[in-house]
């Protein structure tokens, strides 16, 4: 059109789609890694429900808006939810599920270190959603 | 010459005209109403996460609804009307024709807007601008709702009679003399989102449809307690608005692409570039919608598709990037009001581009979703990029409208200090989005953290909202008081320009 050569807009283009590649080419490796689930890993039924988390262990021990769980044990939990649309969030290990009734979505971790963290809600669930929160505790292994 | 808005006429005149210029303004004027209308909502949310605990606003519900009616003001009663105004003024005389195709259709396009806008405020809804079930169906309070789904209803049949009107008089009306390839960026920019807003609204308008049943109790499309399925929601609201947000962006380049070539007394560097980088958003816009939902539990096969259809889109956005670039590259350039604005919004765009690629990877994504960094990522585009775009294309098409020139120092002031807020608000909210804070919160816990950063964020909103007084009062002053402005070339750069008020006074 202009009639000047377009050369450098090429390169920049293929420099961009290049760059574009290598993220999703990474994204996509790491994250089926991660959607990996140990084979031991205990399941815990996370239910929410406004405006608060309820946590079913294995063995059948329930806990709300607080969660216990051992140190380096793997752990997959099963996202549900009573009314409307949640989002289990733990926020420091980058766990985050949403709750949608009628739908059992799953997610996991593994707990490396001894400690406490925020378990919130990410998704808006109506008029107490900013105080839809909870606290994981990572133990030490009881045997 | 003189020029249509001096000369006295009752208001009633421009109201009932369909002249594509009269409608323009009416556009102009109420979506800059709005503009005003959804900020001052900004500010109050601001205000109230100053500290954690409770500020100005007295619970969490009367918050819920004020975010609920500031992102659908700005959304679809500033942005959209806006760019209605600058395509009514523009695009009829860059195609050569005396008005738009259909001019009542036009006008009828413009009139269903205040009757939504006032159901919208009327109502004001808590159910967010997403409005999902099953929350909407079964814990949002009516009227409020309804009246928010008949708003929206009426906003999008508006929208679609605008872009057909938008789509045939570019391709149907435009000038015999002039190939497709001779329309302007501007007229190319409202091509392409007319395109997308006629194959993408009609999803929404069904979505809201069935979700109106839905809370009547007679249809259970989204209500898993009737056997139906929110995430089927999820999929039509994302659909037609994935697309949208190129419908929103697209028109905003469209002024840049004329602002910039102009300011910086070159021709465009590539309009083949240009126009490509237009239709390949166009298209590649509609392969991307679901990466809203990477949450909700969809499966790897399908995370993957859409990450790579979103990832699509980049290569064409940066074409635009490298354009504008590449044409202010050794050009004299003239830093007026609108071409700081459109310098400040491409660099805005770009942060906001960058922040996106990190969102649409995957495993980030969990990290960043529906937390303060997806805030401060789209209004990085809503604001730094598109309300940036406009409101330096209303700065340049201010003398053509009143006859007068704004005050340039007012106006320089107004930019940097808009350009401060922006990014200390949203630059600032892209951290809080790292800390973990969730969106849409009313109330939020004493972590040091996340108070500092909401305080730098709402100092920044604080700043703006200066920046916006100034504008306003600049703005009303002028269009009465102002400098009679050369109106041949009123940024003194030489050359002709497009002239809207030629429409009514045709001098050849």
């Amino acid at each position: 059109m202009s009639g000047h050569s377009n050369w450098p807009e090429w390169i920049y283009v293929a420099v961009v789609i290049a760059l574009m590649a290598w993220v999703g080419a990474e994204a996509w490796e790491t994250e089926r890694l991660i959607e990996h689930v140990p084979e031991d890993a205990k399941i815990i039924i996370v239910t929410g429900q406004q405006w608060f988390w309820t946590f079913e262990h294995e063995d059948g021990t329930k806990e709300i808006g607080e969660l216990h769980v051992e140190v380096g044990k793997a752990y997959k939990f099963e996202v549900i939810s009573k009314d409307v649309n949640h989002s289990f969030n733990i926020h420091d290990y980058v766990v985050l599920m949403d709750a949608i009734p009628g739908r059992v979505n799953t997610v996991w971790f593994a707990p490396d270190k001894v400690g406490e963290h925020d378990i919130q809600c990410r998704e808006y669930c109506g008029l107490i959603h900013y105080n839809m929160r909870g606290t994981l505790y990572v133990t030490e292994p009881s045997s | 010459m003189t020029l249509e808005l001096q000369k006295p006429r009752p208001i009633w005149q421009i109201m009932f005209s369909t002249h594509h210029t009269d409608v323009g303004l009416l556009y102009l004027i109420t979506s800059l109403t709005f503009l005003f209308l959804g900020g001052s909502l900004a500010l109050g949310i601001r205000a109230e996460l100053f500290l954690p605990g409770s500020q100005i606003i007295a619970d969490s519900m009367t918050f819920n609804r004020i975010f609920t009616v500031h992102g659908t003001t700005l959304i679809f009663l500033f942005i959209i009307p806006f760019a209605s105004a600058v395509g009514n003024y523009y695009v009829p005389i860059m195609v050569r024709y005396k008005d738009m195709a259909y001019p009542k259709l036009n006008a009828i396009a413009f009139w269903m807007i205040p009757p939504a806008g006032v159901l919208i405020w009327l109502g004001f809804a808590d159910f967010t601008w997403y409005a999902t079930p099953p929350y909407s169906i079964i814990s949002a309070p009516g009227p409020a709702a309804d009246m928010w789904i008949f708003g929206l209803k009426i906003l999008g049949v508006s929208s679609v009679l605008g872009a057909l009107n938008f789509v045939v008089t570019i391709l149907k009306c435009k000038h015999p003399d002039m190939s497709i390839g001779q329309i302007p960026l501007l007229a190319w920019s409202f091509l392409s989102s007319s395109l997308i807003i006629i194959v993408a609204i009609p999803t929404f308008a069904a979505a809201l449809l069935m979700l109106l049943t839905d809370r009547l109790g007679v249809s259970g499309f989204f209500n898993p307690a009737m056997g139906g399925d929110p995430i089927a929601y999820a999929h039509l609201f994302w659909f037609t608005f994935h697309p949208e947000v190129y419908v929103l962006v697209i028109p905003a380049i469209g002024m840049m692409y004329e602002i910039i070539p102009r300011f910086s007394r070159k021709p465009i560097y590539s309009y083949n570039s240009g126009v490509f980088a237009f239709v390949m958003l166009a298209i590649v816009g509609f392969s991307s919608w679901a990466h809203h939902m990477y949450a909700t539990g969809m499966s790897f096969t399908e995370k993957t598709v859409f990450m790579v259809g979103t990832l699509a889109a980049v290569p064409a956005s940066a074409m635009h990037v490298f354009n504008f670039v590449a044409t202010m590259w050794n050009a004299r350039i003239r830093f007026s009001t609108p071409m700081m604005w459109a310098v400040g919004g491409i660099a805005l765009f770009f942060s906001a581009g960058a922040g996106g690629v990190v969102n649409s990877a995957m495993p980030l994504d969990f990290t960043t979703h529906d937390t303060y960094w997806v805030v401060g990522h789209f209004h990085l585009f809503v604001m730094g990029t598109i309300a940036f775009g406009s409101i330096g294309y209303l700065y340049y098409m201010f003398p053509y409208v009143t006859g007068r020139m704004y005050n340039e120092t007012l106006g320089k002031i107004h930019f940097v200090l808009s350009f401060i807020g922006t990014v200390l608000v949203f630059f600032t909210q892209h951290v809080l989005g790292l800390y973990g804070m969730p969106r849409r919160i009313y109330d939020y816990p004493p972590i040091p953290e996340w108070i500092a950063m909401n305080q730098i964020a709402s100092i920044g909103a604080m700043i703006i909202g200066i920046s916006m007084a100034i504008f306003l009062a600049n703005m009303i002053y002028s269009a009465g008081k102002g400098k009679p402005a050369d109106t041949d070339d009123p940024f003194g750069l030489g050359g002709r320009y497009y002239y809207p008020f030629e429409a009514k006074n045709p001098s050849h």
